[in-house]
């Protein structure tokens, strides 16, 4: 996500490496770097100037520890200030309420429609709630098409009214439809206006005052340049949003807009959106996104996904089977699985601390096990059950089956004995104390983990 | 016809004024805020032009080479009052749009091609291309041409019936397969469809994605070789739809759109709603890319042809 803001400061403080201790001089060079990062970021011009003054506060007035170098300390008032910009705590949305009603707003193109679908699909699925979706936007061609069409795919209902143009009686009508027919959170989306066009702004306010949401959301796409805040700003004014949404996340873009919104308008980013999938929707949590700008990567989000995916269960069975070493290649595919399950390989790897860098001119693309697959899926079950009977005349049919060279299959079955020989021994605990120490003079970053 | 031009580019000239107001106004007000009180540009009127050019988007490599050439020329000068300013940041601005080879064009028009003049337009997730297409076939269509539209965006929910409104309303035909439906294959039967028909434009819309996913940047390749089958020189024009309230990010959307699908043209939409007419600017210099047409309202006018003395004229008037 925020690979180039890091890249950035990882460089500027490079050039604080060796010498011992903050001045005013080094600071300076230093600073000015990191300023440049982040107006690079899109971070809003004057929101990049208070923040590299308060890092200068608050370097020069410290103690500079032996043990740490000087670029340590200031990375680490970065990010402090980062998290602090940020603000503070996550926050959820209120969805409470007889039924709850929230509101979305934004711009043109700021992905409000895509996210009202994730929002119902995570209510509905997540929280146990019954959503009614409503089109509100009688303008642009298709809309209401296009909520109805993710309705469908997401098996929430939509209430649209073709007939009526004005859209605080459609959303008062979906409230009332609501509230006879058991739905228990009601997601308004609305038409994209923009912030200076007065009529569209005052619909909105009107939207607002008739339905009294119990959450008003503010869409922005974090791609968006330097007059986010003069949007949000507007919006906040008109509105009084509750919180903001962060869409588009998945791209590279540098997201300084995250940084701004929250200090100008003072309202919490509540969510962000990770992809085009119903299901990329995530929580911010500024501490860990300050993490990832500067270069200590998302740990706790990734290990939160993985856990999601867990079933314990399974994994459980899968426990016994290794510590027998009988690991096969049927767990191997139901490893793989598991692993896709979590999302895009790229955005996982991206999780890993040091990884971002690495990753960043590496094509993984979603397809990457696409040929493991095909390889094990050519096996028969007796073969993948017990990966000892294949023989050469085996490898060379299950290649011809699957469109591989030989090359191919022996490089996995190489790769699945070398996984196995790891996975047992990690299930002794013993061995694996011994693993660590070994691990620590390699230094991360080969290969696939985990697998 | 002489008269019916100056009409109508003294309507289009009001238009790209009102449109580009708010852009205007900070740009404007901004910089007479810069020299206020001060009778010679020194170090405190540059720290303030910075502030003007980095709020607009115009990105820091542009303004600092904008600065740059001030205080080259500060220096030169010896002396150099505020009410110049105004002048010669106004013939930077003017050298910078002209080093992008744009070719400044008075209306809607697309070059004589062998069979039909095919435009394929591509751009990340609510940029607005489809909009974009809407208004352009609009225009090409008053100007006598005749376009089909191709509804290669399969994916996005209701992504067709809204080309298929818009064809409506213009009055033009469409080639569509529904949603879900291979893209290619839109693609491939929309040129067909134009070459029979012999249409003089096909507009093929794709769906948005962002530039760093891989396997939706090489179908955008893919598409593009398929069209090739059918007309030889298709696509001819490859315009890349930017919004124009985005930051630093569409220099790298440029750049990597390019990389997938040789981009030959930018389209920068929604610079009727924000202070951001400087993306055009800091394009300009970082791409070699021309600016061809600007969205400046949500009318099926508002869609012009970009032509850079109008653009600066507006931005200093």
């Amino acid at each position: 996500m925020f690979e180039n803001l890091t890249d950035k400061f990882e460089r500027a403080f490079k050039v604080l490496k060796g010498h011992g201790q903050i001045t005013e001089i080094n600071v300076a060079e230093t600073l000015k770097e990191v300023r440049r990062a982040l107006l690079d970021a899109d971070v809003n011009f004057k929101t990049a100037k208070e923040f590299t003054v308060r890092v200068k506060e608050k370097a020069l007035g410290r103690d500079v520890l032996t043990t740490i170098s000087p670029g340590q300390l200031l990375t680490k008032i970065c990010h402090e200030e980062l998290v602090a910009l940020m603000g503070g705590e996550q926050s959820d949305i209120n969805y409470q309420g007889n039924p709850g009603v929230i509101l979305m707003s934004g711009l043109q193109g700021s992905g409000k429609t895509t996210f009202s679908g994730k929002l119902a699909n995570y209510l509905k699925n997540k929280k146990g709630k019954n959503p009614l979706m409503v089109a509100c936007d009688v303008y642009r061609p298709a809309a209401i098409d296009q909520i109805h069409v993710l309705g469908e795919q997401l098996g929430v209902e939509v209430y649209s009214n073709r007939e009526e143009k004005n859209p605080v009686k459609i959303a008062q009508e979906a409230i009332a439809h609501a509230k006879s027919n058991g739905f228990n959170v009601v997601i308004v989306d609305t038409a994209g206006r923009l912030a200076v066009d007065e009529q569209m702004m005052n619909e909105i306010a009107d939207v607002k005052n008739a339905i009294k949401p119990t959450e008003t959301l503010f869409v922005v796409d974090s791609m968006t340049g330097q007059d986010a805040v003069n949007t949000a700003k507007t919006f906040n004014d008109r509105i009084d949003f509750d919180g903001v949404i962060l869409t588009k996340l998945d791209g590279d873009t540098r997201g300084g807009a995250a940084l701004s919104i929250k200090t100008v308008v003072d309202k919490p980013i509540k969510f962000v959106g990770t992809g085009e999938k119903m299901d990329a929707l995530d929580v911010f949590y500024p501490n860990r996104m300050a993490d990832r700008i500067l270069g200590m990567g998302d740990v706790v989000s990734l290990v939160e996904k993985a856990q999601e995916q867990f079933d314990e269960k399974e994994a459980k069975k899968l426990q016994k089977k290794i510590a027998q070493n009988k690991f096969d290649f049927d767990d191997f595919y139901s490893q793989l699985q598991q692993i896709k399950k979590m999302g895009n390989v790229k955005d996982l790897m991206g999780m890993i601390p040091g990884m971002g860098k690495a990753m960043k001119n590496v094509d993984i693309d979603d397809d990457a096990f696409k040929g493991i697959e095909a390889i094990i899926q050519s096996m028969t079950p007796a073969e993948r059950g017990n990966p000892d009977l294949l023989n050469g005349s085996r490898k060379k049919r299950i290649a011809a089956g699957s469109g591989n060279n030989i090359q191919e299959v022996n490089k996995l079955i190489k790769q699945f004995n070398e996984t196995k020989k790891v996975m047992h021994m990690m299930s002794n605990k013993k061995n694996m104390a011994n693993m660590m120490r070994q691990m620590k003079g390699m230094g991360g970053g080969k290969g696939l983990p985990g697998m | 016809m002489g008269l019916f031009n100056k009409i109508f580019s003294k309507e289009k000239k009001e238009k790209l004024d009102s449109g580009l107001e708010k852009t205007k106004e900070s740009f404007l007000s901004k910089l007479t805020r810069t020299v206020v009180g001060k009778s010679t540009v020194d170090a405190e009127v540059l720290d303030n032009l910075e502030e003007v050019l980095i709020s607009s988007d115009v990105g820091v490599d542009t303004t600092l080479k904008i600065i740059d050439r001030i205080e080259a020329r500060v220096s030169k000068d010896k002396y150099m009052g505020t009410d110049e300013l105004n002048n010669i940041l106004r013939e930077e601005i003017a050298a910078l749009l002209s080093e992008n080879n744009t070719v400044d064009q008075v209306e809607f028009n697309v070059p004589e091609t062998e069979g039909p003049y095919v435009i394929m337009v591509v751009g990340v997730n609510g940029v607005g291309k489809t909009t974009t297409i809407g208004k352009l076939a609009n225009a090409l269509k008053k100007q006598g041409k005749s376009v089909v539209l191709g509804a290669a965006d399969t994916f996005r929910a209701a992504a067709v019936d809204q080309l298929i409104i818009w064809s409506e309303r213009v009055g033009v035909p469409i080639v569509q397969q529904g949603m879900n439906a291979d893209p290619a294959s839109v693609a491939f039967d929309t040129l067909q469809s134009a070459k029979a028909q012999n249409a003089d434009v096909a507009i093929i819309d794709t769906a948005g994605r962002l530039h760093n996913k891989v396997n939706l940047m090489n179908e955008l390749t893919k598409i593009k070789t398929v069209m090739n089958k059918v007309i030889p020189d298709a696509p001819h024009e490859i315009l890349l739809v930017l919004d124009g309230s985005t930051g630093q990010n569409a220099f790298e959307q440029a750049k990597q759109f390019s990389l997938a699908t040789e981009i030959n043209a930018l389209a920068i939409t929604k610079l009727d709603g924000t202070a951001k007419g400087g993306v055009v600017i800091g394009i300009s210099d970082q791409m070699k890319i021309p600016v061809k047409y600007i969205g400046v309202g949500e009318g099926i006018e508002d869609l012009q042809v970009f032509n850079k003395t109008e653009f600066v004229d507006s931005l200093f008037s």
